[in-house]
Order: C-alpha cells, then sequence, then structure tokens
C-alpha cells in the first residue's frame, strides 16, 4: 500500500437531531483509502455505513472531521463543487437503481456520459456489464438484476475515479447478485477504479483487498485479504 | 402540500368571490331600485301633451285602472351654472303648489321644496348640483320660456323618475351638462301661459289595471290636447335606461361568475385528482393496516371539505366586499339616494353547492380509483410505467436530443390526459383574462366608428323646438362656425305586427357631409330619397327587412300615422334610431321644411365665443361637443370599465398561478425522485430546473394558442349577451390584450417555476436513495 491515499478520513462524526434526540451515526471515524483497491464495508443496521458512504460521495455533510479526496477536502467544499465532484470523479450504485424511468437502459447510460469529461460510449459501457443487447429497453422491461447493471454501466460509464456501491446486491438474489459483483470486480481490476462496497453479507467480504467493519457509528476493524475470492466462487 | 392547499382555496375564493360579487350587486342593485320606486311612488304611465285645462284631470282619474294623476308642467331650459361657460340643459318640472307630488315624489338630500309663494325656488338635481359644487343658498341663472331669470337653490333632490339622468339623445350621463330642476307649479305656469293648465301627467294605476286599455282611453282624451301618446314605465327614459343596464348587468352576472366558477370547480377536480393520486402510497398503507375504503375515503372528503369551507368563505366574503365596491360605482351612474346591499342565502347555497360538489367528485373518484387497487398493488408506482419513444422523436430529430430534453417530451407524452388537463386550465385561465379585457378594446372600437365614421361633428346644437331653416343660416353667420348643416329629429312610434319601438327619426339631408350612414362593412351610404331606413338592431327587434312595410306614428304635431317602406339597415353600435331624407321626413309630419337643430364644424379656439353666444340665443335649448362626449363617455365608463379589469385580471392571475403552480408541485412530488437522482449523479440544480421547468414552460406555451382562441369564443358570447338598445359591443380584441393576458399567464409560471425552483435546490438526494419506488 505505497500508494497516494485516494480518501483520507479523519475524526468524521455525523449527527443528526431530530428535536430533543440526536442520532450519533458516526463517531470519529478514521480511515485511509487507496488507488485501486477494493474495500467492502460490512456491519450491522444502522451502524453508519451508508452515512459514510454518502459523506464520502459528497452527498451528505459531515457534522465534524475531515474527508478529504485527492487532498481536497470535501467537507469544506460548497455546494457547487460536490455536485462537480459527483459529476466528474463518482460512480454511484445504489440499492434500489435509481434509474429513470423514462429512459432506455442507453439513455440511463447517456444522462452521465453526456456531462461527463473523459466518458466511453454508453454501448460499451452496457457491454461490459452484459447488457448490450439490451440497448433499447426501458427499466420496466428489464429484471432486478439487469436494472442493477445498468445503473453499473450507468456508474462506470464516465471512467470515474471511484466507485461507491451502497448494497449493489441488496435486491437482489443471489444467482443475479454475483453477476453484478463480477462486472463491479472486472472494472477494479481493469480499469483500477478504487472501489467501495456497501453490504450485509460477510461473504461477499471475501472479494475484497481490504474489509472495514462498522459498528454503531464507529470501526472496529480493518481486515486485509491475502488471498481474493473471484465472486464466482462466493455463494450465499 | 401546504402551498398547494393554498392555491386550491385561492382557485376556490377567486371563483366564489366573482360570483357572489356580481349577484350581490346585482340583487342590491334591484332591491335598491325597487325600493325606492315603491318608497318615492314611481309613476306607472306618462303621457305629454301641448296644453289641456286643469279640469281634465278628472277625467283622467275617472278612466278604469287610474289610482292617482299628477298634473304638472315640464319645459325645457336653459341654464348657466357661475363660472361654468357652456350652456347647461336642463329639464324644468312643476312641483305642486301644495305639499308634496303624490307620484314621483323627491328625496330631499339637502334643503327644502320652494316655497309657492315665490318665484325664484328652485330645488335642483343631486347629480347636477354635486357636478358643480351647488348647494342651497347657491344661484343659477335660466332662460324660461326666453326670459333670464336668476333662480335661488333652495334644495338638493334625487327622484325615482330620474335615476338615469340622461339628456335624449345623448350616449351617456353628463351632469355638468344635463340638470333636472324643479320649481313651483305656479312660477312655471305663470312663465309658460299655463295658469289652470298642465302639458304633462303622470299616473298611478291600480293593481290588476288593464295597461292599454287605460292607455287608449288616455290617448283619446288628451287627443284633442296635443296629446303626445302615453307610455309605461319600459317606456320612459330613465327606467329603461336602468333596465338595459340592468339587463346587462344580469347577463354579466350570469355569465362571468357561470365562467369563473366553472372553471374554478373543473380546476378543483382536476387539483384534488391529482393530489390524492400522488398519495396513493399512504392510502395503501392505510389500508394494509386495515381501514376500510369507506374510511379512507371519509378522510380526504373531510380534508377536501375543509379546504372548500374556508375557500367558500374567503369567497364569500370577498365577494361581498367586491360587490360593495361595484354597487358604488354603480350608484355614481344610478341616482339612488340609499344603497341596500344584501346577499340572498340562495347565492351562497348555491356558489357552496357548485364547489363543493365538484370538489368532492373529484376527491371520490380520486380515492375511488386508488381505493379499488389491492393494498399492495396501491404499494406499487402507479401504472403505466412503460415508456415508448416518442412521436416527436420517431420524426428523426431524435438524434440531437439531449436525455434531459427526453425525459421532458417522453413524460409529456406519457399522460397525455395529465399534460391535456393542465392546458386546459392554463388556457382557460387565459380566456378568462381576456374576455375581461376586451370591453375596453370594443369600446375604443365603437367610440372609433361612431365619431370618426359616423357623427363628425365638433358640436351639435339643439333647438327648443322646431325652426325655420333661418336659424341654420343665423348659426353659420356666427364667429368660429365653419359650417351648419340641418337636423331635424321627430319622436315616433314604430310599429310591426305585435312589436313597437319608440324612438326618433332623424332627418338627413343628402348632401350633408357631417352625419353619415354606415352599411354592415361600415362604408357611408346615401340616405334613400324615399322610405325609412334603420338601425340594424331595431330592425331585428322590429322584424322588418328591407322591402317590409313598418307602421310610423308621429309622436308631435298633428300626429299623422303613415306606413312607409323600410328602405335599408345601417350598422350602428351607439344607440337606436330610424333615418330618413329630410324632406320626406318633413313631408311625413307636414310641418313644411323644419328643423330642429344643427351640427357645427368649428373652430376650437373660438368655442368660449361660441357658448357666450349660444347662451344668449333664446332658440338654443342646449350644445353638445363631441369631444365632451366621448371624454364624458370614458369618464363614466372607464371606472365601471377599470374595476371589471381589474377583478377580472386579479382572480384570472389567481387562477392562472393556482393552476400552474399546483401543476408544478405535483410534478414535483411525481418526479421527486428521478430528479434527486439525477443531482446525484452529478447534474446541476440549473440542469436538473431545465428538466422540471421546461416541462411546466412546454405545457404554458402550448396553452397560450387554445387560451386565445378560448378567449375569443368567451368574448364573442359575452359581446352578443351585452348587446341593448344603448349599444351593441363589437367583437374587437386588440393584440394588446391577448399580449396582456400572454404576459399574466406567463408570470404566473415564471413565479410557480421560481418558487419550485427553490424548492428543487433543497432536493434532500440521501432522501430519494432511499425510498423505494
Ligand atoms: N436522515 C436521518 N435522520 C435521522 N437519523 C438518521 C438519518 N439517516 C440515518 N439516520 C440514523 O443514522 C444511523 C446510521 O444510519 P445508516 O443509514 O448510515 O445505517 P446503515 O449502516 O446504512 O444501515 P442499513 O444497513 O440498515 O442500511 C441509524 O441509526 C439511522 O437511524
Ligand atoms: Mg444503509
Amino acid at each position: 500500500m505505497a500508494n497516494e491515499a485516494v480518501f483520507s478520513i479523519k475524526g468524521l462524526t455525523k449527527v443528526y437531531r431530530m428535536g430533543e434526540v440526536s442520532v450519533h451515526a458516526l463517531r470519529g471515524v478514521d480511515l485511509d483509502l487507496y488507488d485501486g483497491e477494493l474495500v467492502v464495508f460490512l456491519g450491522p443496521s444502522g451502524s453508519g455505513k451508508s452515512t459514510l458512504l454518502n459523506i464520502m460521495g459528497g452527498l451528505d455533510t459531515a457534522t465534524e472531521g475531515h474527508v478529504s479526496y485527492r487532498g481536497k477536502d470535501l467537507t469544506r467544499a460548497g455546494e457547487a463543487e460536490l455536485t462537480g465532484y459527483r459529476r466528474f470523479h463518482v460512480g454511484f450504485v445504489f440499492q434500489f437503481y435509481n434509474l429513470i424511468p423514462s429512459l432506455t437502459a442507453k439513455e440511463n447510460v447517456a444522462v452521465v456520459t453526456e456531462i461527463a469529461s473523459k466518458p466511453m460510449r454508453p454501448e460499451d459501457a452496457l457491454s461490459i456489464v452484459g447488457l448490450g443487447g439490451r440497448l433499447d429497453h426501458f427499466p420496466a422491461q428489464l429484471s432486478g438484476g439487469e436494472q442493477q447493471r445498468v445503473a453499473i454501466a450507468r456508474a462506470i460509464s464516465k471512467n470515474p475515479d471511484v466507485l461507491l456501491c451502497d448494497e449493489p446486491t441488496g435486491a437482489l438474489d443471489s444467482e443475479t447478485g454475483i453477476v453484478v459483483l463480477e462486472a463491479l470486480e472486472r472494472i477494479n481490476r481493469e480499469l483500477h477504479t478504487t472501489t467501495a462496497i456497501i453490504t450485509h453479507n460477510s461473504d461477499i467480504a471475501a472479494m475484497a483487498d481490504r474489509v472495514v467493519h462498522l459498528s454503531n457509528g464507529q470501526i472496529t476493524e480493518v481486515a486485509t485479504n491475502s488471498v481474493k475470492k473471484p465472486p464466482r466462487e462466493i455463494h450465499w | 402540500m401546504k402551498g398547494q392547499v393554498l392555491a386550491i382555496v385561492l382557485i376556490i375564493v377567486s371563483g366564489v368571490s366573482t360570483y357572489v360579487m356580481f349577484l350581490s350587486t346585482m340583487d342590491s342593485l334591484t332591491l335598491t331600485r325597487d325600493a325606492f320606486y315603491r318608497e318615492y311612488g314611481f309613476a306607472d304611465a306618462f303621457v305629454s301633451l301641448k296644453r289641456a285645462p286643469e279640469s281634465i284631470k278628472k277625467r283622467i282619474e275617472e278612466i278604469p285602472g287610474v289610482q292617482a294623476v299628477e298634473t304638472r308642467v315640464v319645459a325645457e331650459v336653459k341654464l348657466k351654472v357661475r363660472d361654468f361657460g357652456e350652456p347647461v340643459t336642463g329639464r324644468l318640472v312643476s312641483l305642486p303648489e301644495r305639499g308634496e307630488p303624490r307620484i314621483n315624489r323627491l328625496y330631499l338630500r339637502n334643503g327644502r321644496l320652494p316655497d309657492p309663494s315665490r318665484e325664484d325656488e328652485a330645488v335642483v338635481s343631486e347629480a347636477f348640483a354635486e357636478a358643480h359644487g351647488l348647494e342651497p343658498g347657491d344661484e343659477a341663472g335660466a332662460v324660461i320660456n326666453g326670459r333670464w331669470r336668476r333662480l335661488r337653490i333652495v334644495g338638493v333632490a334625487l327622484s325615482p323618475e330620474f335615476v338615469m339622468q340622461v339628456r335624449p339623445g345623448a350616449l351617456s350621463p353628463d351632469y355638468k351638462r344635463y340638470a333636472i330642476v324643479w320649481m313651483g307649479r305656479k312660477a312655471i305656469a305663470t312663465a309658460y301661459g299655463m295658469d289652470g293648465a298642465f302639458n304633462d301627467a303622470v299616473i298611478e294605476m291600480t293593481q290588476g289595471a288593464r295597461a292599454h286599455e287605460l292607455m287608449a282611453r288616455l290617448d283619446g282624451l288628451l287627443a284633442r290636447y296635443g296629446g303626445l301618446g302615453s307610455y309605461l314605465r319600459e317606456d320612459q327614459l330613465s327606467h329603461r335606461f336602468l333596465n338595459e343596464e340592468f339587463k346587462q348587468l344580469e347577463r354579466s352576472a350570469t355569465i362571468f361568475p357561470a365562467i369563473f366558477i366553472g372553471v374554478a370547480a373543473f380546476l378543483l377536480n382536476v387539483v384534488i385528482t391529482r393530489i390524492v393520486s400522488t398519495q396513493r402510497d399512504q392510502l395503501a398503507a392505510l389500508k394494509a393496516f386495515g381501514y376500510s375504503n369507506a374510511a379512507v375515503g371519509a378522510h380526504y372528503v373531510k380534508m377536501v371539505m375543509l379546504i372548500v369551507a374556508v375557500g367558500v368563505i374567503g369567497g364569500v366574503l370577498l365577494g361581498w366586499w367586491f360587490g360593495g365596491k361595484l354597487a358604488g360605482i354603480y350608484m355614481v351612474f344610478y341616482r339612488f339616494p340609499y344603497l341596500k346591499m344584501t346577499l340572498g342565502p340562495g347565492v351562497v347555497i348555491s356558489v357552496a353547492l357548485i364547489t363543493g360538489l365538484s370538489a368532492l367528485a373529484g376527491a371520490i373518484f380520486a380515492v375511488r380509483r386508488a381505493a379499488v387497487l389491492a393494498p399492495a398493488e396501491a404499494l406499487r408506482p402507479e401504472p403505466p410505467a412503460r415508456y415508448s419513444r416518442s412521436l416527436i422523436e420517431r420524426f428523426s430529430l431524435g438524434k440531437a436530443l439531449s436525455q434531459p430534453t427526453r425525459m421532458i417530451i417522453r413524460s409529456l407524452e406519457r399522460r397525455p390526459l395529465k399534460s391535456l388537463l393542465s392546458i386546459t386550465g392554463i388556457s382557460m385561465s387565459c380566456a378568462i383574462l381576456i374576455s375581461g379585457m376586451f370591453s375596453g378594446d370594443s369600446i375604443d372600437y365603437l367610440i372609433d366608428v361612431q365619431f370618426k365614421r359616423s357623427q363628425k361633428e365638433d358640436m351639435s346644437v339643439t333647438f327648443i323646438e322646431p325652426s325655420s331653416w333661418k336659424a341654420l343660416y343665423e348659426l353659420q353667420g356666427m364667429e368660429g362656425v365653419r359650417k351648419s348643416e340641418p337636423l331635424r329629429a321627430v319622436p315616433v312610434r314604430l310599429r310591426n305586427a305585435n312589436s313597437s319601438y319608440r324612438t326618433s327619426i332623424q332627418g338627413i339631408d343628402p348632401s350633408n357631409t357631417m352625419q353619415k350612414l354606415l352599411d354592415s362593412s361600415l362604408e357611408p351610404v346615401d340616405i334613400p330619397p324615399r322610405g325609412i331606413v334603420l338601425t340594424d338592431y331595431l330592425g331585428e327587434m322590429l322584424g322588418v327587412r328591407p322591402g317590409d312595410m313598418l307602421t310610423v306614428e308621429v309622436l308631435e304635431g298633428a300626429r299623422p300615422v303613415a306606413l312607409l317602406p323600410v328602405a335599408g339597415l345601417v350598422k350602428q353600435y351607439i344607440g337606436i334610431s330610424g333615418y330618413m331624407d329630410i324632406d320626406s321626413l318633413n313631408r311625413l309630419t307636414g310641418e313644411g321644411r323644419a328643423i330642429t337643430g344643427s351640427l357645427l364644424a368649428i373652430d376650437r379656439e373660438r368655442i368660449g365665443a361660441i357658448y357666450k353666444k349660444m347662451i344668449d340665443m333664446p332658440a338654443v335649448a342646449g350644445t353638445a361637443v363631441r369631444a365632451d362626449e366621448i371624454k364624458n363617455f370614458y369618464d363614466t365608463q372607464a371606472e365601471v370599465l377599470l374595476f371589471f379589469t381589474f377583478i377580472a385580471t386579479l382572480l384570472a392571475s389567481t387562477i392562472a398561478f393556482g393552476v400552474i403552480y399546483n401543476s408544478a408541485r405535483i410534478a414535483l412530488s411525481e418526479r421527486n425522485r428521478e430528479l434527486a437522482s439525477l443531482r446525484v449523479l452529478g447534474y446541476t440544480k440549473a440542469e436538473i430546473s431545465y428538466i422540471f421547468l421546461g416541462e411546466l414552460a412546454v405545457l404554458t406555451l402550448a396553452s397560450l394558442p387554445l387560451g386565445f382562441v378560448l378567449g375569443h369564443s368567451i368574448s364573442a358570447y359575452i359581446a352578443g349577451a351585452l348587446s341593448s338598445d344603448l349599444y351593441r359591443v363589437p367583437l374587437v380584441i386588440k393584440t394588446d390584450t391577448y399580449a396582456f393576458a400572454a404576459a399574466v399567464v406567463l408570470a404566473s409560471a415564471v413565479v410557480s417555476g421560481l418558487i419550485v425552483r427553490y424548492r428543487l435546490g433543497r432536493l434532500d438526494l440521501v432522501e430519494a436513495l432511499k425510498a423505494r419506488e
């Protein structure tokens, strides 16, 4: 890990205040993510995984602490800067896909490529996830797994520097989930995209370079896998 | 939700207040008129005559159906008021020697009635007194039967006989130049040689009297005394004007509220349907917890009824307040001594029912649609989620479109009904704006036609009585007068089969240059040497066409009756008249070459000197300057028009805003997640605003042409409905009016857009990722 840190997280705290009650979603998280690595975040529900990923992705603000992306402090960035950061550097994949129902698979990808600085062709992005033949289908005409792959194609099509995936297989059966994970793994391997994957499923951790365990808003353990298992060898 | 509820309330308030405003104004004015007529004993029948001995009064009283008779001496006078340089035309009416008149009693606003023993005391009409700031104690000059007299004003009064004080032949009340003067009977009788005689009588009829029999007997009785034909209230000048005005008001009071409440109800229905639809998932959740359809429905019905109740109460209060203002404006025209404001329970109940039912229908429809689904199904997003390539894209354009543009087009095309409803709503508000404003354009046009093409004189002069052509030469020779042309007006009753109409026939000299008749395409036509020409509207009323024969009863002099062919119909927007060649008219009356007035072309700089001369000319009863008439018409109309336009603009803007804002908000709630997703993907606020506002912009722009067409049709309908004896409203809509309506709609869209944009800026991105579509 001689690499430069892509993300450098220091003392990150997030408190949700709802009237009298305040929920501490993150309580002082310190973590560095390195170029090209694939990190899996594990932890029980409510442990703060999504909160952490959302702050890293410039979707949410921190209460305390710092997150810097390649030396730039995201916690100090303004609205426009964060939008630019998401637009040019981050690819997102979410549990519920968040596709635009009125656009075809190809157009859903084009939504991103049209505004990116060094995009691939939407067709190519979809071929990578094995959907080269379904370009003109609308989301409603695709299965859940296929929709998630479209979302992955959308996320990688801009050639992002980082890929942030929040439970990409959460809504899928294991077989379909594996196809999706393979796509992610392949992109990480071939394009060297720094990839963070949130999951509930500890089996998936086997495909990571490092596994970060979260509990109650804190990192309890960071494990490094000496051998990475290819997704197709994972079962759950 | 808060903003949307507010917008719905505003729509209801607009619709309801318009409805209440018009109907309460209408009801109040009618109530006021009826009360004034009743309390001050407005006559049922009227008759003028040359001169009859007072003993005839007894004979009139004996006619069956006559309850009471009041005989009077009535004359035209010319007045001079302080430093007002123009002659004022006045109508002099006698008051009984003792006590108040039994019929057409005066409402004394100020001062007292004349002392019978004083010959110089007079009471003047309130409108005239106000226009000149006259009060009891002031003086005015009058030419009474050719002699100058000094009158002491002792009182200011109103009379049911002169609610509308319009000088015969004028197009609008002119309080500065027309006055009613009441004086003691003796004073007037002496001046006019009417001692022990009368030349005018007003009659109160018994309940259930046979009016036509009574009139026939009366006319028979008075024929020997130069009777000019009795007539009923419906032909009495003030009442007829008032009636026509009320008729117009009544029509406006039907059309405008109907349109407004209709549009408001429609929008309400649409908006509520859509709001309930966007709450499907909540509905489904309630059902999943075991609430029955009825219970869920009741929840929405309660909510809707609450909104409607707030809107109706607000609308009724606002409408009542507007109604007071509008009635107040009318009170300047109609000289009632008081205004009795009223708001019938029927008005409130009907408006509450209309609004409540349409809202309810919307709510029930939407709730039903949601309720028939199984809860699980309802939890899923609303079908159809199927998109397809839109029509526009299939026309090859497709390749050039960006994804956001595609989203706009597909979203519009996917739900054509929704788009259509939005367009209908917006275009209706545009149409209301146009129909509320076009009358201003029409009046400009009407004035232009009347005074630039038809009545081209600078000044018209009317004589006290028919005179010889010599008077014309006298005027012609006056300093400042460039040209003088004859004017001859003969009062007549025109009859065809069962319809008849009291008006006057204007005698036209074929060589006239200042008075022109216009054909249906507004081109000047010559007066035919024989037969009678009628205003097209009159022809229609009488049911005659060119070539038909028409009975003409002359109501002056020897009162000849003749059967004349209708030689043609002419277009005229103001007033109703017959026209004949002046010589052929004079042959009909048998009075030789008589004229009753003159049209003048003058040097405007010399007008002061002309007035001075006119005041001193005993034969001259009054003058009317065209420019003043136009100005006066605008002054009196302007206030009503401005008020109308103001209200229409205000309410239509509210409706436009309500619809557009609601469409925008509903669309926002429907697309919230999509837009948030795009923000997550790195789209800027400006870029997602484009998608969202683009849809709004397309809908708004598409609505404008439709709004113009609708506005034109509604205006055409209103123009037709507003036509009356007094004037016909031509349908003229200026580009400015269209532009203004468009501007208001666009402004509403921009404001709605800005508000929604502000909300777009505060989208919760994280939230959108959690929610399941
Ligand atoms: N908008 C919010 N307002 C208040 N509390 C919140 C909000 N979002 C998250 N939280 C709280 O913060 C904590 C961490 O939430 P987070 O979504 O990060 O958990 P998570 O690890 O992703 O859980 P899951 O595996 O269930 O997705 C939870 O206790 C949650 O209740
Ligand atoms: Mg989570």
